[in-house]
């Protein structure tokens, strides 16, 4: 659990699987996760455990997310948004298996 | 390292043909040396696809087509025996492989290959699915994709643990690996034969040249030819995908891990093994085309290999006529032809023989050619 | 190679924006003042970086923060050393592309960037690789557990969101971070905080002959620092153990208590974060990817591009500033980027030999006066010994969960190397592409075979260095495709 040293005004909400999340200006998306308490960003690919950021500077790929429908995304690199739609990774990523044209 | 003991094989080179003689030797009750280089040597092994691909092999060159469905029909249990015997999970599946066609001329061209296969009197199933027929089994096909040749003889496998487990299995059936033992001379003695390495002398009452490249300059040591050059394969790979393709394709695979294998080209680099941007464009468009869907999926790497080439594609193997005893082994299918490598060739030489079915590729054939 | 070298000239061209005369990566204290200087000296610049803000790790958000007294306050003077260099990068005219990644240096000195989404290649005559450090991997048993952060983590958390750590948080490591960050934590208010200093009070007796040389030059502030710091966290009563080893961390979800060992005993505390620091090592993907020449530093227990005077690479044009070429701090740092700009601008026209020599000289000088505490920091605080050597069933590669003991077991069966080490158990081949295993991999295969790390090697670097997707390197692929033909005719 992480706590601000000083609240400041919200810049914005992304909604992380289901749930509203406030976050300030100059967040990141891992930056604003953590700091609302979120523990498990991803589940392993190898064994479902749960992971989370451990670099917070892009090295690690620990901190993998759902962005707005994109996958894989590093939390720690991207800019936290107004209206963001983020969502735990579950395991590796998933394609659909049905083409556009049938 | 050296202890004086003479081994009954020698095999120069711990690639995928040499471990797989080795593994096959051994098998059989033989004493083997594999020798191989250290950690950075060409590896042809790293560079693979990891297909085992039939449909289409050896059109127009009979003893290669049946040579090759020889090892095709032999996968099944030699992937059996190699996890029987070293409990690695090579990654093995067989659920057929299908080329994909973006157009009706390409369509024809592999309907022609399925004939010349027939009239070759070639034992594998190669079936022609038009568009319908393809959705039905690979629903997520691409719109310019407009059939695909299918064969169920096809397979894949990791490459990389499939040399793992060879070399295991050898070690397991009391053979030994020597790494960093590069060989720089070889020669042969009353009796056998020594390996000059990096790591002390090594000596056999036979030995085979299984060295790749490296094979060009070892094997006239011993009255061997091996004409071979390098031909640069680019491969990319993916992040893990949950399961999306089953099949087989011959230019984009999924592994056992999840990851899609995006390949290869064909360059003349020299011994250069860099990548460039434009092989990544061109194989990831044609990947692309096939499925659409996998253009959001994050490249993890690009890397360029070496593929072994002979002058005419086809392999060469043969026994000194100089001196008896000392075999030369090169192909660039190193895991097509690898079960019969290990369950045909490797028990062969460590009798002292070469089967009938590869009499027809001695080196010698290209002296023909020449004149 | 021919007709490729063609066709990749084609695509390089088509896709190469802007000429420019040096291109700049990263925005640290390397990279802001490389830029600065080569703009300032008529050159034309542009800097890059990965992050949404100049200013690189150490001086992370430093134009927001400068402004934002209490956060200011905490972080401290030195961090707040940031401030006018991002001014200068600011004034110098350089271009600055934030949130651009690398993810291909090509030999012709082009360099290949993502930003917003679409994938550029941009050259240039001259190079500056200014990617700074990353904190040595530390690998210990329930090291992958949420709510484990390596201490350089925690406070880019500060840094970037005036975050710390609620709960007990419990420090472990050893090096001049470590203690600053515990300081750094007890200003912004951590009441429940434990240090477990995983220093060997042995090694100090082997620093004190390097000692005298250390109060030389800037380094007695250095010192002075550690001292104040150490005094700081004394006086405010933090549980401080010493001399602890054997680290392991517990939890199902989350890590949930610290295991170690202290004075021969086994202790156990329950906590909610833990912070692990061990030091700081060069970032060598792009160097490593380039094929550079690398050399071990045992001093420094890491590796490092082999660099010529002003940071030359052995590749024409392409040079090496500040941590990533070798730990050497935040100020010798910017005065390293002021060095490798003032021989690009002489080497392109743009500055005078002898203009430069003289100035470069004063650099190395002021740059000088940075390092001499460096040798004994170094020996005071060297990784301790069970990262190099983890249990056998530590994970060491996070992306692909294999363990020390897997790494052990394949080096027995003949294994001699790192590369080989990967093909054989896809250590290092996950998304991070090796950069939290590499280090510790070298480590095990060395110690098992009784070799030098120099010799053991380390992992060939692949590109793309940083995530691109399929398709878009597909979309580059415009102007038709003479190679797929043949490719779906030989699959094999």
């Amino acid at each position: 659990m992480f706590r601000r040293i000083e609240p400041a005004p919200a810049a914005g909400t992304l909604v992380f699987d289901g749930r509203s999340i406030a976050f300030q200006a100059g967040d990141s998306v891992a930056t604003a996760l953590i700091a609302a308490g979120v523990e498990r960003f991803r589940d392993h690919p190898r064994d479902a455990a749960p992971r989370a950021p451990y670099c917070m500077m892009g090295v690690c790929f620990e901190c993998l997310v759902e962005i707005d429908g994109r996958q894989n995304q590093q939390a720690c690199l991207i800019p936290a948004r107004d209206g963001m739609v983020v969502h735990v990774q579950t395991g590796a990523r998933q394609i659909p298996e049905r083409g556009h044209d049938r | 390292m050296t202890t004086g003991r003479q081994h009954d094989l020698i095999v120069v080179g711990g690639g995928l043909i040499g471990s797989a003689i080795a593994w096959g030797a051994a098998r059989t009750g033989a004493d083997v040396a594999l020798l191989d280089e250290g950690d950075v040597a060409h590896r042809a092994a790293r560079g693979n696809f990891g297909l085992v691909w039939l449909q289409g092999k050896g059109v127009g060159a009979p003893a290669y087509m049946h040579w090759s469905l020889r090892a095709g029909h032999l996968w099944r249990d030699f992937a059996q025996a190699l996890v029987d015997e070293t409990g690695i999970d090579i990654g093995w599946s067989q659920p057929g492989g299908l080329q994909f066609c973006f157009s009706e001329t390409e369509l024809d061209a592999r309907r022609r290959v399925a004939a010349a296969t027939r009239a070759d009197g070639g034992d594998i199933e190669i079936e022609i699915l038009d568009r319908a027929a393809l959705l039905e089994r690979v629903p997520a096909i691409g719109p310019q994709v407009v059939g695909a040749s299918y064969s169920l003889l096809d397979s894949h496998v990791s490459p990389l643990y499939l040399l793992r487990a060879l070399q295991q299995g050898l070690q397991t059936r009391g053979g030994t690996y020597f790494p960093t033992a590069r060989v720089s001379a070889l020669r042969a003695e009353p009796g056998g034969f020594a390996a000059d390495t990096a790591r002390g002398v090594v000596r056999g009452r036979r030995i085979v040249i299984a060295a790749g490249l490296g094979a060009a300059a070892l094997a006239p040591q011993l009255g061997l030819s091996m004409p071979v050059r390098p031909e640069r394969g680019q491969i990319i790979v993916t992040e893990r995908v949950k399961p999306f393709f089953s099949y087989v394709g011959s230019g984009v695979r999924q592994t056992a891990e999840g990851s899609f294998l995006i390949g290869s080209s064909h360059e003349e680099a020299g011994f250069s093994e860099e990548t460039d941007v434009t092989t990544a464009a061109t194989l990831c468009a044609a990947a692309v085309r096939a499925f659409p869907q996998i253009a959001d999926v994050n490249v993890v790497r690009q890397w360029g290999s070496l593929r072994v080439m002979t002058p005419d594609g086809k392999p060469i193997y043969e026994e000194s006529q100089r001196h008896p005893g000392a075999f030369a082994a090169t192909c660039h299918s190193g895991v097509t032809l690898c079960s019969a490598h290990a369950f045909v060739l490797g028990p062969a030489i460590a009798t002292g023989t070469l089967p009938d079915a590869v009499a027809c590729f001695r080196s010698d054939r290209f002296d023909v050619q020449a004149h | 190679m021919t007709a490729d070298r063609m066709d990749t000239d084609h695509i390089a061209a088509d896709r190469t924006s802007h000429d420019w005369d040096a291109v700049v990566i990263g925005t640290g204290p390397a990279g802001m003042a490389a830029a600065a200087a080569l703009a300032e000296g008529g050159a034309r610049t542009l800097v890059v970086d990965e992050q949404p803000e100049i200013g690189g790790q150490i001086y992370r958000a430093i134009e927001r923060n400068r402004n934002h007294s209490r956060l200011a306050r905490i972080l401290g003077a030195d961090y707040l050393r940031g401030a006018p260099l991002a001014e200068r990068l600011r004034a110098s005219g350089a271009e600055i592309s934030l949130g651009t990644l690398v993810w291909r240096i090509d030999e012709e000195r082009g360099v290949w960037i993502r930003r917003h989404g679409a994938i550029e290649r941009v050259s240039a005559r001259a190079v500056v690789l200014a990617t700074g450090a990353m904190e040595r991997p530390v690998p210990t048993p329930g090291w992958t557990l949420p709510g484990v952060m390596g201490i350089g983590a925690l406070q880019i958390a500060l840094k970037s969101g005036g975050l710390v750590p609620a709960g007990r948080l419990v420090l472990a490591g050893s090096g001049p971070l470590f203690l600053l960050f515990a300081r750094q934590c007890l200003a912004a208010g951590v009441r429940d905080m434990v240090l477990l200093d995983t220093s060997d009070s042995t090694h100090l007796l082997g620093g004190l002959p390097l000692l005298p040389r250390a109060l030389t030059g800037e380094g007695w502030r250095y010192l002075l620092k550690g001292a104040g710091l150490l005094a700081a966290l004394r006086r405010a009563g933090v549980p401080f153990y010493r001399g602890v080893r054997d680290i392991a961390l517990e939890g199902e979800r989350h890590v949930t208590a610290i295991r170690f060992v202290h004075r021969g005993g086994a202790a156990r505390l329950a906590c909610d974060t833990v912070g692990l620091h061990e030091g700081v090592i060069p970032q060598q993907q792009i160097t490593r990817s380039l094929g550079c020449a690398h050399e071990f530093n045992p001093a420094q227990g890491s590796f490092r591009p082999v660099l010529g005077a002003s940071g030359t690479t052995d590749l024409p044009g392409i040079h090496v500033a500040g941590d990533a070429g070798g730990i050497i701090g935040a100020q010798a740092s910017a005065h390293d980027g002021n060095i490798a700009a003032l021989a690009i601008l002489r080497d392109i026209g743009r500055l005078a030999p002898e203009a430069a020599e003289r100035r470069i000289a004063a650099e190395t000088r002021a740059r000088h006066a940075h390092l001499t505490v460096r040798p004994f920091l170094d020996r005071l605080y060297p990784p301790r010994a069970e990262i190099l050597a983890p249990a056998d069933d530590t994970v060491i590669c996070r992306c692909e969960n294999v363990t020390a003991g897997a790494l052990r077991e394949a080096v027995g069966r003949g294994v001699t190397g790192p590369n080989q080490a990967k093909a054989f158990l896809r250590c290092g081949m996950g998304p991070c592409q090796g950069r939290l295993c590499g280090p510790t991999a070298t480590a095990i295969i060395a110690a098992a075979t009784h070799r030098s790390p120099e010799e053991t090697g380390y992992y060939r670097v692949r590109t793309p260095l940083k995530p691109v997707t399929v398709g878009e390197l597909a979309g580059l692929a415009d102007h038709g495709a003479p190679n797929a033909e043949r490719n779906r005719e030989r699959p094999s």
